[in-house]
């Protein structure tokens, strides 16, 4: 293999295919990256045999031909060369070495036997349907950060996407929870995506695809079968085991009687709770609302640091109301609402509490209280 | 040494009878220079120039668990007795005669049969010996309320600003107090005096058994220049090893840096090692310690491979340790599991919990996972001849065991643990539990009805 490719195209396909390979390996295939260079384009592989990366882009390529090299050293390699640079790559097959020139520069790399580098299969995916990156972007950040890391409970550690019937339509639906918080999120169902099976997508998995959507603009098109979930960009596909595992009823833990409404400025709730929030112990981070008609009060108090409060006029005109939530996850929840408003669905001070955009429906964000 | 309290030889700083003194057998007052006691003719005379002014104690009782025994079969009274796993396991406590021959708690119980192959085994009886620790911490508690226990059998006293209430010094309530704990216990004790609880604490290991030693401001320095630095609290294997490398083998020598340096040099402990060498403790006798892990543990009498056969001994120790929990209002957040191979090599296992708990089943639902971790780190086919679990990291019971989200029944766990502890709260312990308590038909059979 020989060729010759732009530093920054290359920088940017290393980039996403280094973070998928795990800095720690114990088996050393999987520290490397697969070069594939061929009809002007150069394809690079990598993969934890959990998630997998095959990205493409365009090269001078002079001779065919592929090899593994480490996948960290060439990323910092190429990171370190001068932008606009033209990298030149080539395989020396007697030394079992890659070549890398640019400008005066000059790199040795050990290579392993292309043979050896595992391929993930994808196996069939009778499951396909498309989403604009804009919508998959939604479903993926309002629900990722109540995505738990707690190991015990691996079923909890991806995104629950599934279809699901809300009053009579189809709907894609995205749920995350750790037991404290649950984020759903929907869209209409797009075509294809009927009859799709409920899936966990893992979190490494969300946090590739997350950076992927974020450099693009063109549609997604989403494969899935029972196990495996493949995701093609323009450039770049992703290929991910899913977390095989059965995702709570969540259904029965979402309120459905709670019918005290209070809706704050999202703004100034949030810097709110971020202020007072400075005195509440690092463990708990217990905040307390104390609601009533037309206004709210925020107060923290902690044994080591002191006490703290502030007063809201927000929108409310039930029974008055004092309930503890962990500061964090108001701040995590009220981040991703995009209006204004945010209301919350209170019941009690011990039941969990509903929290929504008042102008979007799509989103449903559920709290459990702390006892304060 | 300079340090007063022997009865014999009765040390002191200045020859022996220039204060006036007390029996510390009545605790009866002895004029100065008096030989034997006015009142009983006793020969143990404690006599110290601050003797009057110390007033923070620590009373260790002398072979706590063996002279429990001993009190209750008398049989046993000049026999060398071991309390502790039979054949296996350690020595708990040793009675002064098994001592003499060497052994010595935490000693394995092989080593210990050993030395002393005439000694009488006794398994231990925690209940019995918690019972006789908190009667013990009663009395301590009638002389005054500042009482803190560092375990079942020793304790810190604070007896400052008591003397016009017992009409008597610390020094002599203290004689008062040891008399009737052997009196109405039937076990000794021994105590410590000085102004804080770093010398108290050394004070009381100096003249044991059923001893009586004062370490006062006049020679507490000349005491600790060479004392070994593995006698501070707080030192354990690893920074004595690298205070000994740093050549500081004595207090003394502790004492020729200065507490910045030695900061630097060791952390936090560093300041308390200065503090300390100077004979100060700025610490004070805490009546509510609350302890910081709770543990159980469990010996096998024949040593388990089996996984299943694992965790099903360690569904009951989960029981106890939130029972204890319970019984004292904490929460813990951080499980703990311990496996001991029969090469005697200790494995631990943690897991932080999402939330701090007091349940049983969240302790067995997390200790399962360690402990199949745990075998699996040790070399295949290894058997293990004990398990235990622990909760530590407090928390506020109040955050304790919160509804949880992803699990939809928890709140139906929690309840029907709180009807488990109800039932046995009325009926016994056995009365009710968790079908995995049943243990190879060895659960007791409920009678039949007629």
């Amino acid at each position: 293999m020989k060729l010759t490719i732009e530093r920054a195209t290359f920088l940017k396909a290393l980039a996403h295919v280094q973070s998928v390979v795990e800095r720690r390996n114990t088996i050393p295939i999987l520290a490397n990256v697969l070069l594939d260079g061929k009809n002007g384009s150069l394809t690079l592989s990598a993969t934890d045999m959990d998630l997998a990366i095959n990205e493409t882009v365009p090269a001078e390529t002079d001779q065919e031909g592929s090899t593994t090299a480490p996948a960290h050293t060439l990323y910092d390699i190429v990171r370190k060369l001068p932008d606009g640079a033209q990298v030149e790559i080539e395989t020396d097959a007697a030394a079992g070495q890659l070549l890398i020139r640019a400008g005066r520069s000059k790199f040795n790399l050990a290579t392993l036997p292309v043979e050896d580098f595992p391929t993930m299969s994808g196996g069939d995916m009778p499951h396909t349907f498309t989403l604009e990156a804009e919508e998959l972007r939604t479903l993926v950040d309002r629900t990722r950060f109540a995505v738990s890391t707690e190991e015990t409970r691996y079923y909890l550690n991806g995104i629950f996407l599934h279809a699901a019937d809300q009053d009579g339509t189809n709907v894609l639906r995205a749920v995350a929870t750790d037991g404290h918080r649950l984020a759903r999120v929907q869209l209409p169902m797009p075509d294809g995506g009927d009859g799709i099976p409920g899936v966990i997508v893992p979190r490494k998995a969300i946090g590739e695809l997350r950076k992927l959507i974020e450099e693009t603009t063109d549609p997604i098109e989403i494969a899935l079968s029972d196990t495996r979930i493949r995701m093609t960009f323009d450039d770049a596909v992703l290929t991910s085991k899913l977390i095989d595992g059965t995702f709570p009823d969540y259904e029965r833990v979402i309120p459905k009687d709670n019918d005290k409404i209070l809706s704050v400025d999202r703004g100034a709730f949030a810097q709110a709770v971020d202020r007072v929030s400075t005195i509440s112990s690092e463990k708990s981070r217990a905040i307390k609302l104390a609601v009533g008609p037309g206004q709210l009060t925020l107060s923290a108090t902690s044994a080591e640091n002191g006490s703290a409060s502030e007063e809201l006029e927000v929108s409310y005109d039930e029974t008055e109301i004092e309930i503890g939530f962990n500061s964090r996850y108001l701040l995590d929840i009220t981040a991703q609402i995009e209006n204004d408003n945010a209301e919350f669905v209170l019941a009690d001070a011990s039941s969990p509490t509903i929290v929504r955009d008042s102008g979007d429906e799509s989103a449903l964000y559920v709290l459990m209280p702390m006892r304060v | 040494m300079a340090v007063a309290g022997s009865w014999h030889p009765v040390v002191t700083e200045k020859p022996q009878g220039a204060h006036t003194g007390l029996c510390r057998d009545c605790a009866a007052s002895v004029p100065a220079g008096a030989r034997r006691c006015p009142a009983c003719g006793a020969p143990r005379i404690l006599s110290h120039r601050e003797l009057d002014t110390l007033s923070i104690a620590h009373i260790d009782c002398d072979a706590f668990y063996a002279s429990v025994e001993k009190r209750d079969d008398p049989s046993l009274r000049d026999k060398p007795v071991i309390v502790g796993g039979r054949q296996r396991g350690v020595v708990s406590a040793a009675c002064y005669i098994a001592r003499i021959k060497g052994v010595h708690s935490a000693m394995p119980m092989f080593q210990a049969l050993k030395l002393c192959p005439d000694a009488t085994v006794i398994q231990p009886n925690m209940e019995k010996y918690s019972a006789v620790g908190r009667h013990i911490r009663d009395l301590m508690r009638e002389i005054t309320p500042l009482v803190e226990p560092l375990s079942i059998d020793e304790a810190f006293l604070d007896l400052t600003g008591t003397q016009r209430l017992h009409q008597a010094s610390p020094a002599k309530s203290l004689i008062r107090l040891v008399n009737q704990i052997e009196r109405e216990i039937g076990v000794t004790a021994s105590v410590g005096l000085s102004y804080n609880k770093f010398l108290a604490k050394l004070a009381s290991d100096i003249d044991k058994p059923r001893g009586f030693a004062v370490i006062g401001r006049g020679e507490a320095l000349t005491f600790l220049d060479t004392l070994p630095v593995s006698r501070i609290w707080g030192v354990g294997k690893s920074l004595h090893r690298k205070l000994t490398a740093d050549g500081l083998h004595t207090i003394g020598q502790i004492r020729a840096h200065d507490e910045a340096r030695l900061m630097k040099r060791y952390g936090a402990i560093g300041q308390r090692l200065a503090r300390f060498s100077h004979g100060e403790d700025s610490r004070v006798v805490k009546p509510h310690s609350v302890p910081k892990n709770l543990s159980s543990e469990t010996t096998f009498s024949e040593d388990i491979a089996d996984p299943d056969a694992l965790a099903k001994r360690l569904w009951p120790l989960c029981e106890k340790v939130t029972d204890r929990m319970k019984m004292r209002d904490l929460a813990g957040r951080t499980v703990t599991l311990k496996l001991k191979s029969s090469q005697f090599k200790t494995l631990t296992r943690s897991h932080a919990l999402p939330a701090p708990t007091r349940l049983a089943e969240t302790l067995y639902q997390a200790a399962v996972p360690l402990l199949e971790r745990a075998i699996a780190a040790a070399p295949s086919g290894s058997k293990f001849r004990l398990i235990g679990v622990g909760l530590s990291n407090f928390a506020d019971p109040l955050e304790a065991d919160p509804p949880d989200l992803a699990d939809p029944d928890a709140d139906h766990r929690k309840r029907v643990e709180a009807v488990i502890d109800q039932v046995r709260g009325k009926l016994g312990h056995d009365a009710i539990g968790k079908g995995r308590s049943i243990r190879g038909g060895k659960r007791k059979k409920t009678p039949e009805r007629p």
